[in-house]
């Protein structure tokens, strides 16, 4: 088998601020390993910040201050070259940078320029990656609007005058027409209204299976990973707390988090919304001692508040951070 | 007859766009009724198309935008007729928006513990430091939050879904009597979303505040909501009792809007984008 496309190992990035001789640290990233396999699409799950966001801008190397990579690496093994992300030059970096990785940021419909239209943002991202002539260039990217049943027609357009799913399948187009072999995208769906979410998940899946590109789908909605995932990596306090393939972790989660996680999610025709989880999530500039999870874990005992459960694998390809992991109950 | 809390009669808005060579009109709300009342506090869900004129409605209930067409009331008052700062903070206190992007709501550059802080001050009257700080902590409490976690905190220094919950957290700082929210848990996880609807709920029924929620969550505007209206193109296409709207919809687009949720169940063939 070869090499995984993306290898992530002992990451560790900090949140580093000093504000009135106050140091903080948060940690939102703190230790963690995985690995994409090509042409995967692999999920990313976890409540409000736990670190999703954190963990793919170190991977992608949008890292910005206060956030400080503190230990691990993130390496791409593409087709023909093998990257670094930390130690790349910025040249680099730049030159993989929608070519071979592509980068669908939170909130990211809005990246377009609201006073530029959209065939700008198309020129401005694409163009010298793809190297012909501008009316050459055009039509690739007419073509490739079709080929995601867009009316190149879009391109005329200002940003304000598209749906927010219609600029959301335009920011896919644009993280997709030079075709890469990795796409990061983080939340795409998260504000579109559910038919309009069904159409742009169905988009990118098959515009995933047309490029054989390995995609890191990023999204706290479970449902979407059900649908969507090949496989499933659950976070929780800057930590990657189980992984699997989806399906068997929806089966058979191993950590308590995921269990509650997938019991708790709510289905048309629910008479009262189902129970939270109890207890905050951790406050990552002074988590809880041993297993970040303890102080809302209903299967806790002493040792979790002393030591930090490794990652382990309790079946082929399916791993779990607890040490009580035995006793989850499958949902 | 109890005394109407908010009629929003016949509204529409027009909006014409404008470049030249797309100028173009478009109805963002094309004639909608709703009524609320007093000592009757409901959650009514507004759910539909992105883009089908939600927010817009959710605009001019705040009155922030002004209808091209109708009126809208509260507690008997045009909202037309609502001028001046005193007049505008009144009419804030009772109604209180939550939006739906909390990183546009809040300022990039404003600690997000001054906006509680003004809030205590400015809406619910308070001065003393103490009794400000006391107000914005139990909002907070409220939402999940507390005030040690966002002290000094900026906008980006929270995650999207931490700052979701201050800006709820916000809205209720002033002990309002009808809250907007739009798209108040698009951000949050299904765990905390449930603690949040739960939390809305029993504000609801404790406090008496009714909540116009507008959401694309169809699982909890079944589980929370006593009416729903859904919304395409600017018009309401079908209203009821939530259950019973969502159990039986008769509209075309209520249907789609139905079989279009994703079930949290990873499907037997593991192949459901497959088309
Ligand atoms: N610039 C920053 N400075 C300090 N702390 C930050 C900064 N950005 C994020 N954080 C903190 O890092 C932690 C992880 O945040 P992150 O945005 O990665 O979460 P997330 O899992 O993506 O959440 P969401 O689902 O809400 O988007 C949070 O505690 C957040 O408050
Ligand atoms: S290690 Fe302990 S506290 Fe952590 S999840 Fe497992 S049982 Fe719960
Ligand atoms: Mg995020």
């Amino acid at each position: 088998m070869s090499a995984p496309v993306l290898e992530v190992s002992g990451l560790r990035a900090y949140y580093r601020t000093a504000a009135f001789g106050i140091r903080r640290e948060v940690r939102a990233v703190d230790d963690v390993d995985l690995c994409v396999e090509a042409g995967e699409i692999y999920g990313l799950a976890g409540e409000s910040s736990c670190g999703k966001t954190t963990l793919i801008k170190t991977i992608a190397n949008a890292i910005q201050p206060p956030l400080e990579v503190l230990a691990g690496s993130v390496v791409f093994n593409f087709k023909d070259q093998r990257i670094d992300m930390h130690g790349a030059s910025r040249e680099e970096l730049r030159d993989i940078r929608w070519k071979r990785l592509s980068y669908i940021m939170q909130g990211s419909m809005n990246v377009l320029n609201p006073v530029r239209r959209v065939r700008h943002a198309f020129v401005d991202f694409a163009f010298r990656h793809i190297g012909r002539s501008k009316a050459e260039f055009l039509d690739i990217v007419r073509a490739h609007l079709r080929r995601l049943h867009l009316e190149p027609d879009v391109l005329d357009a200002y940003p304000h005058q598209l749906s927010g799913g219609m600029r959301q399948r335009v920011t896919i187009a644009l993280a997709t027409v030079c075709r890469p072999e990795f796409i990061i995208a983080d939340e795409p769906t998260t504000a579109l209204d559910v038919v309009v979410q069904k159409g742009v998940l169905a988009m990118i899946h098959s515009v995933q299976r047309e490029l054989g590109s390995s995609v890191i789908f990023v999204t706290h909605d479970m449902a979407v990973h059900a649908n969507l995932t090949d496989r499933l990596g659950i976070m929780y306090g800057g930590r990657l707390v189980e992984e699997g393939r989806t399906a068997d972790v929806f089966r058979r989660p191993r950590h308590p988090y995921t269990a509650h996680l997938i019991a708790s999610l709510p289905r048309l025709g629910d008479a009262a919304p189902k129970e939270g989880l109890t207890g905050a999530p951790p406050n990552l500039a002074d988590p809880p001692s041993g297993c970040r999870f303890h102080p809302r874990c209903p299967l806790a005992s002493d040792i979790c508040q002393r030591e930090a459960p490794p990652m382990t694998e309790l079946a082929p390809g399916h791993r779990a951070a607890c040490f009580h992991s035995d006793q989850v109950m499958p949902p | 007859m109890s005394a109407p809390l908010l009629e929003v009669d016949g509204v529409r808005r027009v909006y014409s766009s404008g470049g030249l060579l797309s100028r173009r009109r478009v109805v963002a709300v094309d004639g909608v009724d709703l009524r609320l009342d007093e000592g009757q506090p409901e959650i009514v869900t507004v759910i539909g198309e992105s883009g089908s004129g939600k927010t817009t409605l959710a605009r001019m209930i705040l009155n922030m935008v002004s209808p091209s067409a109708g009126a809208i009331r509260f507690r008997g008052t045009d909202l037309s007729a609502v001028r001046g700062t005193a007049a505008r903070l009144a009419f804030m206190r009772q109604v209180q928006p939550i939006f739906q992007n909390p990183f546009e709501a809040f300022n990039p550059m404003k600690r997000v513990d001054r906006y509680l802080f003004a809030t205590a001050r400015h809406m619910a009257g308070l001065a003393a430091p103490a009794d400000i700080e006391a107000a914005a902590d139990r909002a907070l409490r409220d939402v999940g939050l507390s005030l040690a976690e966002v002290r000094r905190r900026y906008p980006h220094e929270l995650s999207g879904g931490q700052l979701q919950r201050v800006a709820i957290a916000r809205a209720l700082v002033s002990r309002p009597a009808l809250l907007v929210a739009d798209e108040p848990v698009s951000m949050i996880d299904a765990s905390l979303r449930a603690s949040i609807v739960s939390l809305l709920r029993g504000l609801c029924v404790r406090t008496g505040v009714s909540i116009i929620y507008i959401t694309h969550d169809l699982a909890t505007a079944y589980s929370v909501s006593d009416r729903i209206l859904i919304m395409r193109l600017g018009k309401v296409v079908e209203s009821g009792p939530a259950r019973t709207v969502l159990d039986d919809p008769q509209h075309e687009y209520s249907r789609l809007l139905k079989s279009s949720v994703l079930s949290p169940e990873v499907p037997s063939n593991g192949a459901f984008f497959h088309a």
